[in-house]
Formats: C-alpha cells, sequence, structure tokens
C-alpha cells in the first residue's frame, strides 16, 4: 500500500515538472550505472589478469606489446611448477588444504561449546573469563608471534620442536575469541525451553548441545565455517614464521627468486584464489555473512 | 527452530558419559580456555618479559626499559610508523568513502543487477592478501607491467612504482583499496537496508532533495557503522604486514615498511626477539591509543 501513495503523490505535486525531472533522473542513473561498471571493471580485472597470465609462457607475461588473452601454457606452467622440488608445491597444497580443513572443524566446535558454555549456563568466574577473551579481541596477533615461535622451536618451558610441522600452525588460533563471541551471541537467542524439553527427555548435558543447539545454530556455523576457512587458507605470516608449506608461504618462496617466474607466481595465485572463488559462488549469503560477524575483529 | 520441536531428537546419551549441569560448563569451556592460556596468555605475557630482556652471549638477562627508550630514539620505527599514519589518513577516507558510493548506488531500488554488483565488488576480499600482493606487483611491474603499457597511451610514465617512494605508497595504497572497498560496501550496504523506508518518503514529500536525504538522513544514521568501520581499517592497517612484505618488500629507502615487516625483520632475520618484542608492544600502544581516541571523539560529538 505504502509504495502505492509513494509513487502516486510525487508525480501529482511536481505535474509540471514531470520532464525536467525525468531527464535528470535519466542523467543520474546513466551516471550511477557508468560508476558502477567501471567499479566492477576495476574489482574484476587483477582476476582476469591473473587467471589470463597463468596460461602465458614465463617470459611472455611482461612482453611489449601486453598480452591481453590467455594463451595454452597453463599445463606447461603446472608441470614446471611440479617438478621444482624445492618449491615444494604439492606438499604446500596438501597442508594448505589438511591445516584449514582440520582447523576449521575444531575451531568451530570449541568456539561452539564455549559459547554455549557462556550464553546458556550461569557459573562461577563466567564473567572473568569471558572478559579475558573479549580483551585479547584488541591485541594484535603480532604480538604473539615472537612467543609463539619461541614455543615452538622448542624453547623453555615447552619443548615442542613443532617447527614445520601442521600442528604448529592449527594450533595457536583455535581458541578465537571473534569465534567464541559470535556463537554466544546466537547461542543465546536458543530457548530455554528447549534445553530444559531435552533434560526431561532424559538427554546429557552434552546430548543436548550436540543434537538440540547445534542443529539450530546452522547458519551461524556455516558463516564461522567460512570464515575460519577463508582465514586460514589465506594466512602467511604465522606460517611464514612457523616455517611450514603453504600455497601462500610458496607465493612468496617464488617471488622472493632472483628470477622470477611470472607466469608460474600467477598459475600458483590462481590456485589459492580459484577454490575461494567457487565455495563464494555456491554460497554467497554464507560467505556474506561471515564477512559481517567477522567484521568484528577485521 | 519449529523443526526442532516438532520432532524432539533422540538425545538420551551413555550414563557413563553424563555430566552434571553444574560441571557441564567448566567442561565445555575448558579446551577454549586451555588453548586460550597457552598460545594467547603466555604469549602476551612471554612477549612483555621478552621486551624487558636482552640476549647477550646467548642468554636472556634483564634489561629494564632500555629497549624501549631504543624504541623511542628508533628512526626506523617511527618511519614504519609514519608509512602506516600516511596510509590511513589518505586511504582509509578514500575507501571508506568509495564504499559508501558504491553502496548508496546498490541501496537504489531501480538498479538492475543489484546482486551481481554486490558479488563482484565483495571478490577481492575473498583473495588472501598474498595473491592480492603478487598480483599487483605484477600488473604494476616496472617498467613493462600491463598498468605501465595503458599509461603510455596517455604519454604518462612509464611510472617507476617500485623505485620512487611517492609511487610505491601509491601503490599500496592501491592494493589496499582493491582489497577491502567492497568488504566495507558490504558492511554498509547491510546498514542502508536497515533503514526504515519510511523515512525517505516522509523526506521526499517534503521536497527534499537526493543529496539533502543523504546528507540529513543517511549519515546521521549510519554514523555508528562508520565509526566502526574506521576503527576495524584502522587496527588493520596497523597490522599490513603482507603487502609490506611481498608486493613492495619495504619499499626504496623504506617507503612503505610497516610496522610488522620491521617486526618480523627484528625477530626472524636478526634474530633479535625482545627488540621485536618491544617492537610489538609499540604497536600494541599505539592500536589502544588510536582505537580510543577514535571512539572519544565520535563519542564527543554525538553530544
Amino acid at each position: 500500500m505504502s509504495v502505492v501513495t509513494s509513487n502516486t503523490r510525487p508525480q501529482v505535486v511536481a505535474q509540471t515538472g514531470v520532464r525536467r525531472r525525468s531527464t535528470g533522473q535519466l542523467l543520474r542513473r546513466s551516471l550511477m550505472y557508468l560508476v558502477l561498471i567501471l567499479g566492477a571493471f576495476l574489482s574484476l580485472f587483477p582476476f582476469y589478469y591473473m587467471f589470463m597470465a597463468s596460461t602465458l609462457r614465463k617470459d611472455d607475461v611482461l612482453k611489449q606489446p601486453p598480452a591481453l588473452f590467455p594463451s595454452g601454457q597453463l599445463f606447461d606452467n603446472i608441470g614446471r611448477l611440479a617438478k621444482d622440488e624445492q618449491l615444494g608445491l604439492g606438499e604446500g597444497i596438501q597442508n594448505s588444504l589438511v591445516i584449514s580443513v582440520i582447523f576449521t572443524v575444531l575451531t568451530v566446535l570449541i568456539s561452539s561449546l564455549a559459547g554455549y558454555a557462556f550464553a546458556k549456563y550461569k557459573w562461577r568466574g563466567r564473567n572473568l573469563v569471558f572478559f579475558l577473551f573479549l580483551a585479547t579481541l584488541m591485541i594484535p596477533n603480532q604480538v604473539t608471534y615472537v612467543p609463539l615461535f619461541k614455543i615452538m622451536a622448542g624453547g623453555n618451558p615447552f619443548d615442542l620442536n613443532w617447527l614445520g610441522t601442521v600442528q604448529a600452525v592449527i594450533l595457536p588460533g583455535l581458541a578465537s575469541p571473534f569465534g567464541i563471541f559470535l556463537m554466544r551471541q546466537s547461542m543465546s537467542q536458543l530457548p530455554d525451553e528447549l534445553i530444559d524439553a531435552g533434560r526431561i527427555d532424559g538427554a546429557g548435558e552434552f546430548g543436548i548441545f550436540w543434537r538440540i543447539a547445534l542443529p539450530v545454530m546452522r547458519p551461524t556455523l556455516a558463516a564461522l565455517s567460512i570464515f575460519m576457512f577463508q582465514s586460514q587458507w589465506n594466512s602467511f605470516f604465522w606460517p611464514l614464521v612457523a616455517q611450514v608449506n603453504t600455497i601462500p608461504t610458496r607465493i612468496g618462496a617464488l617471488s622472493g627468486a632472483s628470477i622470477i617466474d611470472y607466469s608460474g607466481i600467477m598459475t600458483v595465485t590462481s590456485l589459492s584464489v580459484l577454490p575461494l572463488i567457487i565455495v563464494f559462488l555456491l554460497m554467497q549469503r554464507e560467505f556474506i555473512s561471515g564477512a559481517l560477524a567477522g567484521s568484528v575483529k577485521g | 527452530m519449529q523443526s526442532v520441536v516438532s520432532q524432539p531428537p533422540e538425545v538420551r546419551s551413555r550414563p557413563g558419559l553424563r555430566i552434571s549441569p553444574k560441571l557441564a560448563p567448566y567442561v565445555f569451556v575448558a579446551p577454549a580456555f586451555i588453548l586460550f592460556l597457552i598460545f594467547m596468555a603466555y604469549p602476551i605475557i612471554y612477549s612483555f618479559i621478552l621486551s624487558l630482556q636482552t640476549n647477550r652471549d646467548g642468554e636472556q638477562v634483564w634489561h629494564g626499559i632500555a629497549n624501549y627508550t631504543r624504541l623511542l630514539g628508533d628512526e626506523l620505527f617511527w618511519k614504519a610508523l609514519f608509512n602506516t599514519f600516511i596510509v590511513l589518513v589518505i586511504q582509509v577516507p578514500i575507501q571508506l568513502g568509495l564504499a559508501m558510493l558504491l553502496a548508496v548506488g546498490l541501496n537504489s531500488k531501480i538498479l538492475k543487477g543489484r546482486g551481481f554488483f554486490r558479488a563482484v565488488y565483495f571478490l577481492p576480499a575473498i583473495t588472501g592478501l598474498a595473491a592480492a600482493s603478487v598480483i599487483f606487483r605484477i600488473l604494476f611491474a616496472d617498467p613493462d607491467g600491463i598498468v605501465n603499457s595503458f599509461l603510455s597511451i596517455f604519454s604518462f610514465g612509464p611510472v617507476h612504482w617500485s623505485l620512487d617512494e611517492f609511487w610505491n605508497r601509491v601503490l599500496l595504497i592501491l592494493v589496499i583499496t582493491w582489497r577491502w572497498t567492497g568488504y566495507n560496501m558490504v558492511i554498509y550496504l547491510s546498514g542502508l537496508q536497515a533503514i526504515p523506508t519510511d523515512l525517505y518518503e516522509a523526506a521526499e514529500v517534503d521536497g527534499a532533495s537526493k543529496s539533502t536525504q543523504f546528507f540529513r538522513i543517511t549519515l546521521p544514521l549510519m554514523r555508528p557503522i562508520i565509526l566502526f568501520t574506521t576503527i576495524l581499517s584502522t587496527i588493520g592497517t596497523l597490522q599490513i604486514f603482507d603487502e609490506s612484505y611481498l608486493l613492495t618488500n619495504g619499499g626504496p629507502n623504506n617507503s612503505t615498511l610497516t610496522v610488522g615487516f620491521y617486526l618480523y625483520r627484528t625477530a626472524f632475520r636478526q634474530a633479535d626477539f625482545s627488540y621485536a618484542s618491544t617492537i610489538a608492544y609499540g604497536l600494541l600502544i599505539f592500536i589502544a591509543v588510536l582505537s580510543f581516541l577514535q571512539f572519544k571523539f565520535a563519542g564527543n560529538e554525538e553530544n
């Protein structure tokens, strides 16, 4: 109803100004489309260039006049990279997958359990512990990297010697203040009646969490999982320091070479970006809501 | 929610695994808390202890606040902060302005292809910073990159993106803008969509122009979100590492050296863990102060 009134009223009021108004509107609309299309081009061009350059011969990327269209060298590039034993691309891909998947599953589970405990139970020390988690949201990760390196390298008091291992990358970020915060928010919307009903049915506390609370949280869990997977998949600083071979650190290794293999770098970069693009196209809603929620930590 | 109520799931668990409701929260929070203590709380404290020590002949010895006085007089640290500050002052307003422009455009009811544009603008935000950095490094290669080829059409350049301090900073700003504008746009768009449309309808009836509507309705209502994205961008900018390491390698004459990269070089190239920890705490203090000032500034204007 309100749509009808809002549409008719200005027309009645501005009867004489209709013509002028519509040309102005047309101009404004064209300008808006122009800006949006230019923005879309700038947004997409680096992706196009990356995929395009991954199909070029390695000396052709920076030749003049510049290459603008794909060529047929993609499999040659992949073959060359695969043969480079020092690079260890195969191991990098495997590590990236293993680390990202295990990290995501564990951190989502740990965050959900903690979030549930904060939201649905009253216990001594709850506010203090929650405050501790919350306080670290403000602390830059970089503060922890030197001590974490010393822990992983096997310094006191831990004798781990874990540099170069996947657990060195998985463990430090598992207790994510952001994940816990998000799950607490989400769990607090769970009706207490559901939990009480579960107790009356004779369910154990963990059973209630696992079979009643978690299934209801599915949208939040999906968004959190995507957010966590993406951040781990893209992570560069910590795997670099922990000396773990992942796809981003392979990008780093290639770009630090004295003679740079340009199409090789773009091939590995495509490999790094493509899976996320696919997940994004399939689950755009979860991706964006994860980012919106993730904006708590940035 | 209804599906849960209508078909109560099988929730009976084995008696052996039963935890009492009193004990349950402690058990549930334990994994997170133990990991937190080892990998978060302990490093934060350990880092502070390190910053008060120094390494003498392979032995950590107490050094008082000497590292902090060194930090105050460390030109490279100040240069790194200054570089970050330049990015903050120039890039953050550009990025947030662009994000707002695009969000307002996309929020328009008459626009076709809204979902398409939103997805396209968000796409850079899924890219890893390492990936974005090397893509831009090749796009902006000096002198033969495609951007220089494009500029040469207008008889401009070649621009020495990696040799000239000014253009090196421009390059850093460009990659950050590309990576984050769509992300902020999505945040703004969700804020804009929460503004009730009858506010604009009423303004329309009162004869308010589109720009008046923007400045009198949209901006004031979006204030908290704008503050929020400003703080996020500030914290994010102060922590830049990947771009400095992979795109500019600190830049000519350290023009795009960031605090994060300086910390990395100190810790992992010079193995000076104590001083690196001091740099980390210096960064921590700056982030705390800036966030506080932004909150305070925004809070005061509110009154």
